[in-house]
């Protein structure tokens, strides 16, 4: 409000009938420039939406959504590539979460070492700023030589579990800070313990960012391929995670794999826009659930 | 405010099996805590002992600044990473100037001018555009980029290093805009009203005085664009043709990233293919490492403000 109308009085203070050439000159360029630039950063996503949609959708049916591709009948299918993305999905959520949550929790209620925790955060920007295909080596050495997993879905969720983990402790942390310290300071003085302080007043008032990271943290994990490729496999065949050791073994391609596979190896540029479509009705899901949850948050 | 509240904890009269779990639990936050420290330390090891083995081997000077990279040939292989680190810095450099304008504006025009309901179409893009998964650049990159490339510039093969610039300049918009604007939206009112109370035009205060005091912001903002521009390695992959050629625009070109995700997949484990594939790593890590340092300071200069 205030803004606005700042705004409006310093466009009636200086006319631009009263500025000199050069500066009238400068204005026009200015304001060119920024409507040039914003505009452009639209159309380019209007652009890219386009053509995968034009190009992807006429591949999409239900058949290719729900069958794996088959030799045989001649049809293609990413039904496996999705139950891979699933499965990393839920296993990388259920190991980062714990570690992510817990390591805010101790940085906003336990640390009381003020360079302690900011050498944890220092740790955890350094995280963020690693690129995948580094998580991909690591990982690679780490999960699948090392550990023995080899190239399977589960080494690739571990790799993932370090790559998501910043995500996590980043958003939990600020909407731990958002609980206000009264609250804190009550249930203290009623005689709670720190952690069943934690539990029943701080956790439930920040659950909602918490399912802000765990959405930023999925997007993340849709969106990676790198790390994937180099330690999930890319076999483009149905895994069955429920036979004996089916959890621990299986080893496949997820969408974004899939994408690369048909996109670069089999240069079948058709699926791959088609496998794009599915990727980006994702990605929008995510962004929707994202937005959501931030307003809610902004509510309170 | 800890210290404060502990007296409380300990002293207090509680029912036993609410105390019970308060030691534990402390021990699993603080392990918990301390994991992102344990996983950086992890990475840090790892990538220095299986990248130095091969840097040994091949000698440093050779390593960094040999122009020939031959890791496949029978008589005479050769591990000169020089093209790949040149193209790296070139790519990331053109991508830095054709991404850097176009989101400094788009960043000036959400902050300051745009009307409420236009920055929140363009705010949303923007998100989108950050949340679309680098293969999805990479493969739109492949279809239409490189044949426009090719029959633009009449080439043989469009795949290029000027296909990889624009897909990255593509690629760091959104980060670009959105730190910039925070910092430009964090830039206090006064600074602008004194401005226009002396005349300027509100065009000419945004230019010369709010993005000025915004700029440790946006510089933050650029050096977090070099790094994901550095580190980017699927979408390139798809677009830079991937020959170890000396860099320049019109030619196929490896990064840094790319060489390792070139030859990752079918280099023998324990070779010295396979090694240098990890110096390689190790060279791409202390690039991140330097620019994340710069990150923090810029960072840290916007705070103490």
């Amino acid at each position: 409000m205030e803004k606005t109308a700042s705004r409006s009085a310093g466009k009636s203070r200086v006319k631009n009938g009263n500025l000199s050439p050069r500066r009238r000159i400068y204005e026009i360029v200015m304001r060119a420039l920024l409507y040039i630039s914003s505009g452009l950063t639209v159309a380019l996503l209007l652009f890219i939406i386009g053509t995968i949609l034009v190009d992807g959708v006429p591949g999409l049916s239900w058949q290719f959504l729900t069958t794996q591709e088959s030799v045989i009948n001649d049809t293609n299918g990413i039904l496996p590539a999705i139950q891979n993305t699933l499965y990393v999905i839920v296993v990388t959520l259920i190991i980062v979460l714990p570690l992510g949550v817990g390591a805010a929790i101790y940085l906003t209620e336990y640390a009381g070492n003020r360079r302690l925790v900011a050498a944890i955060e220092y740790a955890t920007e350094t995280l963020a700023g690693i690129p995948s295909i580094l998580y991909a080596l690591v990982g690679m050495l780490v999960f699948c030589q090392m550990m023995g997993l080899g190239k399977t879905l589960l080494a690739g969720s571990l790799t993932l579990v370090i790559m998501t983990l910043p995500t996590i402790i980043r958003t939990t942390q600020e909407s731990l800070k958002t609980v206000p310290q009264s609250y804190r300071e009550g249930a203290l003085g009623l005689g709670a313990g720190r952690w069943h302080m934690i539990r029943t007043i701080v956790l439930p008032s920040s659950i909602d960012g918490i399912v802000t990271g765990c959405i930023l943290a999925i997007g993340r994990i849709v969106g990676e391929s790198a790390v994937l490729m180099f330690t999930a496999g890319m076999s483009m065949t149905m895994q069955d995670f429920f036979s004996s050791g089916g959890l621990i073994d299986s080893s496949g391609a997820t969408l974004t794999v899939a994408l690369y596979v048909y996109a670069k190896e089999r240069a079948d540029f058709k699926l791959a826009m088609s496998v794009a479509v599915v990727l980006l009705c994702i990605t929008l899901c995510i962004n929707l659930a994202a937005k959501l949850v931030g307003k809610r948050l902004k509510k309170k | 405010m800890n210290e404060s509240a502990t007296p409380v904890q300990e002293g207090g009269k509680k029912p036993r099996s609410r105390n019970l779990l308060e030691r534990p639990m402390q021990a699993v936050f603080t392990v918990c805590g301390f994991i992102a420290i344990a996983f950086v330390l992890l990475i840090t090891v790892y990538l220095i002992i299986s990248g130095l083995p091969a840097i040994r081997e091949i000698g440093l000077w050779d390593f960094l600044f040999g122009t020939r990279w031959a890791s496949t040939h029978k008589t005479d292989p050769a591990y000169g990473i020089l093209p790949f680190i040149l193209t790296s810095i070139y790519g990331t450099a053109g991508a830095i100037l054709i991404g850097v304008p176009i989101g400094f504006f788009t960043a000036v025009y959400l902050a300051k001018v745009a009307p409420p309901r236009v920055a929140g179409v363009i705010r949303t893009a923007v998100d989108l555009l950050a949340g679309i998964p680098s293969v999805v650049y990479g493969l739109v990159g492949m279809m239409v980029l490189v044949p426009a490339i090719r029959e633009t510039f009449d080439l043989a093969a469009g795949d290029s290093l000027l296909a990889a610039i624009i897909v990255l300049a593509v690629m760091i918009l959104p980060s670009i805009i959105s730190v910039s604007e925070t910092a430009l939206l964090a830039v206090p009112r006064e600074y602008e009203e004194a401005s226009l109370a002396l005349g300027a035009t509100e065009l000419e205060t945004y230019f010369r005085v709010s993005a000025p005091a915004a700029k440790s912001g946006i510089a933050a903002a650029v050096v977090l664009g070099v790094g994901r521009a550095i580190g980017e390695a699927m979408a390139i992959l798809m677009v830079a043709g991937n020959v170890a050629n000396m860099p320049s625009l019109f030619s196929s070109v490896r990064f840094l990233t790319t060489a390792i995700a070139s030859e990752m997949s079918y280099a023998s484990v324990g070779s010295l293919q396979r090694n240098a594939l990890y110096s390689i790593g190790l060279v791409l890590f202390l690039f991140i490492m330097c620019i994340n340092v710069v990150l923090n300071l810029f960072l840290k200069r916007d705070k103490e403000k």
